[in-house]
């Protein structure tokens, strides 16, 4: 079993998001970089697949030189090879992306390719689908479960409280979000390997997106008009009073 | 929500460590209406205190660090927060066996328990550690380490248990306002509080603080790198936080300390990498945390490798990740001590910064004893921040030294090592010549100073066997048996020594003698050109400073100090100075510049450039007068802080370089040579007893205990006069005393010289603590090439301090055979001041 | 003409999508598609909303949900009522179908919209990154603007008279090719529980709220209110819930009538997730919390001791 999982380079930003003064990008002088969350699951559920039916797990991202410490972290948790598809750090719409990733990986037979079900920034909802149709694969999103049996994926994911089942035929491009499981940490040694380990760069072609970002804008902040009911348990009357002007009190 | 303060006795600025501590030492001393803010929320505000390692090693060489080590850990064992763990400090190599060794020589002179342990006993400890690559282990049960949040919590509810403490968190400070040279002011985001002290415990932030206000913090935040990695099989049943020692694996510069089921592994053997205060981001724009930055991966990549080759099992263990890795903030110093007391600039502004988890209470108490009665139990000598003078406050200099000293964190730093960067600071007229003659210079308060000259080489031949050799690398290095022929030179011709390091102070006006009177022990109402040598006491009557004064006038005196001792001589100086203007205070240390010249044919030598008569009866010792010296207005002391016949030679700094040149060229026919520090810092001054600041001389011994007090006391009142009254009436409980080394044969056969700070034992191999609990320790090491012998100086307790006891000094692990020489003040060498007043 | 997928599941109109329907008839005339037959019956109901024509897409298959199926019926419709705009709301689904369009016509398509300006040559819009942290402004070349809209940002308005809805019918061409990824099996809510995402009142839990046994006064609490019980990542993280019930980024985004956050200091990853909520009340111990700025009310306290005391009130007062 031959397992891709496509990965991005996202910083981690704290309680606010910075934006530089022409607005064209966030500020990410003193912010981390990581996996987007679906990512970092999607890592782990390759590994664990991997563990079960042997195989390998390919790691690939779109982005600059940088993004090879996420690589590098995804081959730390057990991921054996990486490609780059290397930029030069800009960032590409979901059509340029897609289209670059499956020319990249469209001769390389994988059995199974993972997404994330959107990134952490940019939130396109389409690469992964966009890559199906291209490499003529089918193709689920948001998936919550994976199953995979005689050559089909068996994937779950959440509907109207409970859960709704596919099943497609492998090969087969599956977005997972993050609660599919608990993404393990590098281990030193771990680290130690992918230290040593290459990284296959390509140069992919730009084709031309359909969607250009003209600026960043920040969301307006809401002025506070928080009252403050008081402090601990003498406070729950004015609260039950509030709770039931809402109308939440049945009787 | 109470509203927000209007006004404050005190602003306590920052809420981490420091802040926590310096409010409950102020609640505990009856300070009241304080008010403490924090930019960030509590418990943890976002400073180092939240993600600093938090655990104490309790040895060091600095016996000030030790004791407020010491201080905190019994601190934060009443408060219930401390786990004693045991640390080890592992050596990898030879030369860190002998710094281990070094170790323990520390621990016995501060009174900790340490042992030295084979790589196997390392193992019986620390299981986990890879026994076949280190050589031996440092192991002090006492370290452990401690929750600092909680006992800052702990700490702000006594505070508010007594209603003393107003807490506001989220509270950002914009400026901080001054009036009349003091605070006034701090402007917050919530509101102005009008304040008589601020004290800024800021830690990483603490210069952007300080700026506000003018003044000036001078530390650097920078980055030191952690991980954690977990959860370890081997830890799977700790109960709490920690079971076993926390490894120092010093000869990579990293730390490994369990930390509940993961192992935290530090570093500081990467690149140093400062930041800006002001670029420090924000509690909003922060991934973790402002002073938690994203962790460089491949700084650490080394560490890594040889973290897994000391632990190779426990950190390389597949189903253990890691699981937390940041680039920490941490402030570094100049000099890596910290920044504690009042700002130069401002009064009332106090500094609590540059501080480690480990010293925070004993720092708190300390400052706040300092605030409150104007001295503390602890000598804050080497973390006085007015230690620094203004260019060691720049930019460019911290951002030398801190980058210099990161990597010597856990280097291993001879006492007498010099810093390579930022030099050339300060420079007397006679730099060049000095240069010449293959002077090497040490640096003291930014000025370069001949440590000795390489041009003397050939008065080794010269005194063969008088000059004696250390054999030891570790004993000889930034040494030079020159030294010793330079000595003697000096004591059988003449010599010439820059002193232009001297801070020079003159004081005038009205109230001249009245204020000087009352800042010195001795009696400074004297005939004009007279110089007083004078113990100067804190309120509580142990030394602040020992310099000398001169009456230049009636209403005029000149004070001559060390040079680093300069910066603190001088703010204490300005800090008494009268309110009503009538003492003026000039600082004209860079106007000046001094030689010494001294030795038998001094006076010969200086007579034959002077018309002025410099006879004995013309020109007593003891004072000063203005001589000329090739038309050169030259002010001389007969002084000698080498006990020798000779002058101080004050000169303008204009005309130092022809004083120099007249002086040498005179000193031909005597056979002069240049002498450098070692000679007057050391060797001169031990063999006669002399005392140093900061060595012999701290605030913990008092002028009886030292030997310095006077037959008679002054009617006139001064700082500490009633304790140093008290004390002249009491029996001292320990006497200051010289010894000399009987053997230096170590076990290996080498003969080995101490270096200072070494504990004195009895002849069970005891160290020595007096009736206050005060431990003997050398204060000062040094050869006496008059004498042949090798001369310590030492607080013996009373039941010691008689000439001929035999006792044992420790160094190195090793004990050696020594015999009190002296108890008091009493010279070693020519005992009756015979040269000096000749 | 703006075409707008009106989502349904067997039949059960999801409400949701009815919010791109106000934004949708500000910009241009607008008609909707429905796919399925079991669709017919939410037609006629659209009328109070403002739909005039409705577009009912017909095949044998298509019953249970099956993307790729959808989208091919909606590029079917597309391709003869030529619509300048397909929009959904971006919802999983709605996210997925036009994904799919966009996919099969290779054309660009921007999720989650705040708003939209048509333009002669191109399509001006603000889109939400980051979850809603951030906003972006962005051209949009195409033949056909496939746009999501941003979930719980327009109200769903109803208040026009029933009118009668005009359903156009089309039979679709599709391929079982096209319904390999289809929903083969649905697994149903745990019995009574209201579910996070349609619950009027959510209480949030925390950090604060310290263990898997702290929750059980918060899951009192919402079954005395009828509503359900979210949490933030650090909860999931640390297993105290499964992640079906996290709110914020990479969980659910709820907007109930009331939410009640516990013990949670309000990251904006958790803040995307709930701010659309009508009424925060916050319990908290920090006064200084982030989310208690941003709420409508708020206890400054210990949510164990609190929490409790309003179970104990509420079920005095159901009494």
């Amino acid at each position: 079993m031959n397992i891709l999982v496509c990965i991005k380079r996202v910083p981690s930003p704290g309680t606010r998001i910075v934006l530089s003064e022409d607005k064209q990008e966030i500020v990410t002088k003193n912010l981390g970089f990581t996996i987007s969350p679906h990512e970092e699951c999607a890592i782990e559920e390759a590994i664990r697949v991997k563990e079960k039916f042997g195989g390998t797990v390919t790691v690939l991202t779109l982005g600059g030189s940088l993004a090879s410490e996420q690589l590098r972290y995804a081959m730390a948790m057990g991921a054996d090879e990486a490609i780059l598809l290397q930029t030069d750090g800009k960032e590409w719409d979901p059509m340029a992306t897609s289209n670059a990733i499956s020319d990249a990986v469209k001769s390389k037979d994988f059995d199974l390719l993972l997404f994330g079900n959107e990134s952490a920034d940019y939130g396109g909802y389409q690469v992964a689908i966009r890559v199906a149709y291209a490499l003529n694969h089918h193709c689920l999103t948001g998936v919550k479960s994976i199953e995979i049996d005689e050559g089909q994926i068996t994937a779950g994911r959440e509907a109207f409280g409970g859960m709704e089942i596919f099943k497609i035929p492998l090969p087969a491009v599956v977005s997972l979000k993050e609660g599919i499981n608990l993404p393990r940490y590098p281990s030193l040694p771990g680290r130690m390997r992918a230290k040593r380990k290459q990284i296959e760069i390509i140069e992919p072609i730009k084709l031309p997106g359909g969607i250009e970002t003209k600026q960043f804008v920040s969301p307006p902040e809401l002025g506070s008009h928080v009252e403050i009911l008081g402090h601990g348990v003498e406070a729950v009357p004015k609260l039950l009073s509030i709770i039931k002007e809402l109308g939440f009190i049945h009787k | 929500m109470s509203s927000f303060p209007k006004n404050a006795k005190v602003v306590v600025i920052g809420a981490g460590i420091v802040g926590n501590c310096m409010v409950y030492h102020l609640a505990k001393l009856g300070w009241n209406n304080m008010v403490l803010l924090d930019k960030g929320p509590l418990p943890n505000p976002g400073g180092s205190t939240g993600h600093a390692s938090n655990f104490l090693f309790t040895v060091d060489h600095s016996k000030e660090m030790t004791l407020l080590t010491l201080d905190s850990v019994k601190q934060y064992k009443e408060l219930g927060v401390f786990t004693q763990s045991g640390g080890i400090e592992v050596a990898r190599t030879p030369e860190r066996m002998e710094e281990l060794r070094r170790r323990m020589t520390s621990s016995k002179s501060w009174g900790i328990e340490s042992f030295l342990l084979s790589p196997k006993e390392v193992k019986q400890l620390a299981p986990f550690v890879n026994e076949e690559i280190i050589l031996g282990g440092f192991h002090t049960p006492s370290v452990g380490v401690v929750d600092s949040l909680r006992a800052g919590t702990l700490m702000r509810e006594y505070c508010m248990e007594k209603d003393v403490l107003t807490i506001s968190s989220n509270t950002e400070v914009l400026d901080m306002v001054v009036k009349d040279g003091a605070i006034s002011q701090v402007v917050t985001s919530r509101g102005t509080i009008d304040t008589e002290f601020a004290i800024i415990c800021c830690g990483v932030w603490s210069p952007r603080i300080a700026k506000m206000a003018g003044a000036n913090i001078p530390l650097t935040p920078a980055v030191h790198q952690m991980i954690s990695v977990g959860p370890l099989s081997l830890f799977e049943n700790t109960v709490g936080e920690i079971e076993y020692p926390i490894v120092r694996d010093m000869d990579t510069f990293c730390y490994e300390r369990q930390n509940g089921s993961e192992m935290e592994v530090g570093s500081y053997a990467h690149r140093p990498i400062l930041h800006e205060p002001d670029d420090i981001p924000s509690i909003e724009e922060s991934s973790l945390s402002p002073t938690e930055l994203p962790f460089t991966e491949e700084d650490f990549d080394p560490q890594l490798e040889q973290a897994l080759e000391l632990m190779p099992e426990l950190l390389g263990e597949e189903q253990a990740g890691i699981r937390y890795a940041i680039n920490g903030l941490l402030s570094l110093t100049p000099d890596g001590f910290p920044l504690l007391g009042e700002t130069v600039e401002v009064k009332n502004l106090w500094s609590a910064a540059a501080v480690w988890i480990k010293e925070g209470p004993g720092i708190g108490r300390m400052v706040a004893e300092w605030m409150t009665n104007g001295y503390s139990e602890i000598d804050p000598h080497h973390s006085d921040i007015s230690r620094f003078y203004d260019y060691a406050k720049s930019k460019t200099h911290i951002n030398a030294r801190t980058s210099e000293a990161f990597n010597k964190t856990y280097g291993i730093v001879h006492p007498r090592e010099q810093w390579s960067s930022n030099r050339n600071i300060r420079i007397s007229p006679f730099y060049f010549r000095q240069k010449e003659l293959g002077a090497v210079f040490f640096e003291t308060a930014g000025w370069e100073r001949p440590q000795w000259y390489e041009s003397n080489q050939g008065l080794l031949e010269e005194y063969g066997d008088r000059v004696n050799k250390r054999p030891h690398e570790w004993d000889a290095r930034w040494w030079s048996p020159i030294i010793n022929a330079e000595h003697l030179v000096l004591r059988e011709r003449v010599a010439m020594v820059d002193l232009t390091a001297f801070a020079i102070f003159d004081i005038s006006g009205p109230g001249a003698l009245d204020y000087i009177q009352h800042m010195t022990v001795n009696q400074m109402n004297v005939k004009v050109g007279n110089a007083v040598y004078t113990p100067l006491l804190t309120p509580d009557g142990g030394f602040k400073a020992d310099l000398t004064i001169m009456r230049t006038g009636e209403q005029s005196f000149r004070i001559v100090t060390g040079g680093g001792d300069g910066g603190r001589d001088k703010k204490w100086f300005i800090d008494h100075l009268p309110k009503d203007n009538s003492v003026h205070f000039m600082d004209c240390t860079s106007s000046l510049c001094t030689i010494g010249v001294w030795g038998p044919l001094a006076r010969k030598m200086v007579q034959s450039v002077t018309e002025d008569d410099l006879s004995n009866e013309a020109f007593r010792f003891g004072t000063a007068k203005e001589i000329r010296i090739g038309g050169m207005k030259i002010w001389a002391l007969r002084i000698s802080y080498v006990g020798e016949l000779g002058w101080e030679l004050y000169v303008s700094t204009d005309q130092g370089l022809k004083l120099w040149d007249t002086l040498w060229e005179a000193g031909q026919n005597y056979g002069i040579v240049p002498a450098g520090i070692g000679v007057y810092g050391t060797t001169g001054r031990i063999e006669k007893g002399y005392r140093l600041m900061g060595a012999e001389l701290e605030s913990e011994y008092n002028p009886i205990e030292a030997g310095l007090a006077r037959r008679k006391v002054k009617k006139a009142d001064f700082i500490g006069k009633q304790a140093y009254m008290k004390a002249r009436k009491e029996d001292p409980t320990a006497i200051l005393c010289t010894l000399s080394v009987d053997d230096h044969t170590s076990s290996s056969g080498i003969k080995r010289f101490m270096q200072g700070n070494e504990p004195i034992l009895n002849l069970d191999g005891k160290g020595l603590v007096d009736g206050e609990g005060r431990r003997s320790y050398v204060t000062t090491a040094g050869a006496s090439p008059s004498t042949g012998k090798y001369l310590l100086m030492a607080y013996l307790p009373v039941e010691y301090a008689k000439p001929g006891t035999k006792l044992l000094v420790y160094y190195m692990a090793e004990s050696y055979p020594v015999t009190v020489e002296i108890a008091g003040s009493k010279p070693y060498f020519d005992p009756d001041d015979s040269r000096i007043k000749s | 003409m703006i075409l707008a997928i009106i989502e349904h599941n067997q039949g059960t109109l999801n409400h949701q999508s009815l919010e791109i329907l106000s934004l949708a008839k500000s910009i241009d005339r607008v008609e909707v598609a429905i796919v399925g037959e079991n669709g017919r019956s939410i037609c006629n109901g659209l009328g109070k909303y403002g739909v005039e024509v409705a577009h009912l897409l017909l095949h044998n298959e298509l019953v249970d949900y099956a993307p790729a199926a959808w989208a091919k019926s909606i590029i079917q419709l597309a391709h003869s009522i030529k619509p300048d705009v397909i929009l959904a709301i971006g919802s999983e689904r709605g996210n997925e179908i036009l994904a799919h369009i966009a996919a099969q016509l290779n054309l660009p398509m921007a999720a989650n919209c705040t708003k939209i300006q048509i333009k002669e040559n191109n399509c001006l819009v603000t889109r939400i990154r980051w979850g809603g942290s951030l906003l972006e402004e962005a051209v949009l070349k195409s033949a056909t603007y496939l746009l999501t809209i941003a979930q719980h940002l327009y109200t769903v308005k109803g208040e026009l008279e029933e009118s009668a809805v005009k359903i156009s019918e089309w039979n679709v061409d599709l391929e079982d090719q096209d319904f390999v990824g289809k929903v083969v099996d649905n697994l149903a809510p745990e019995e009574g529980k209201v579910i996070l995402t349609d619950a009027h009142v959510v209480v949030g839990g925390g950090r604060g709220v310290g263990s898997k046994e702290g929750f059980h006064s918060l899951d009192e609490l919402a079954e005395l209110l009828g509503g359900a019980v979210g949490c933030s990542r650090v909860v999931t993280n640390h297993g105290w819930r499964p992640h079906a019930d996290q709110v914020g980024q990479t969980g659910a985004r709820v907007a109930p009538d009331l939410y009640i956050a516990c013990g949670i200091s309000g990251a904006i990853q958790h803040w995307v997730g709930c701010k659309s909520s009508k009424k925060i009340i916050v319990i908290n111990t920090d006064a200084e919390a982030p989310i208690v700025s941003k709420a409508d009310y708020a206890i400054i306290g210990d949510l164990h001791k609190i929490i409790p005391a309003i179970n104990k009130a509420l079920k005095q007062a159901n009494d």
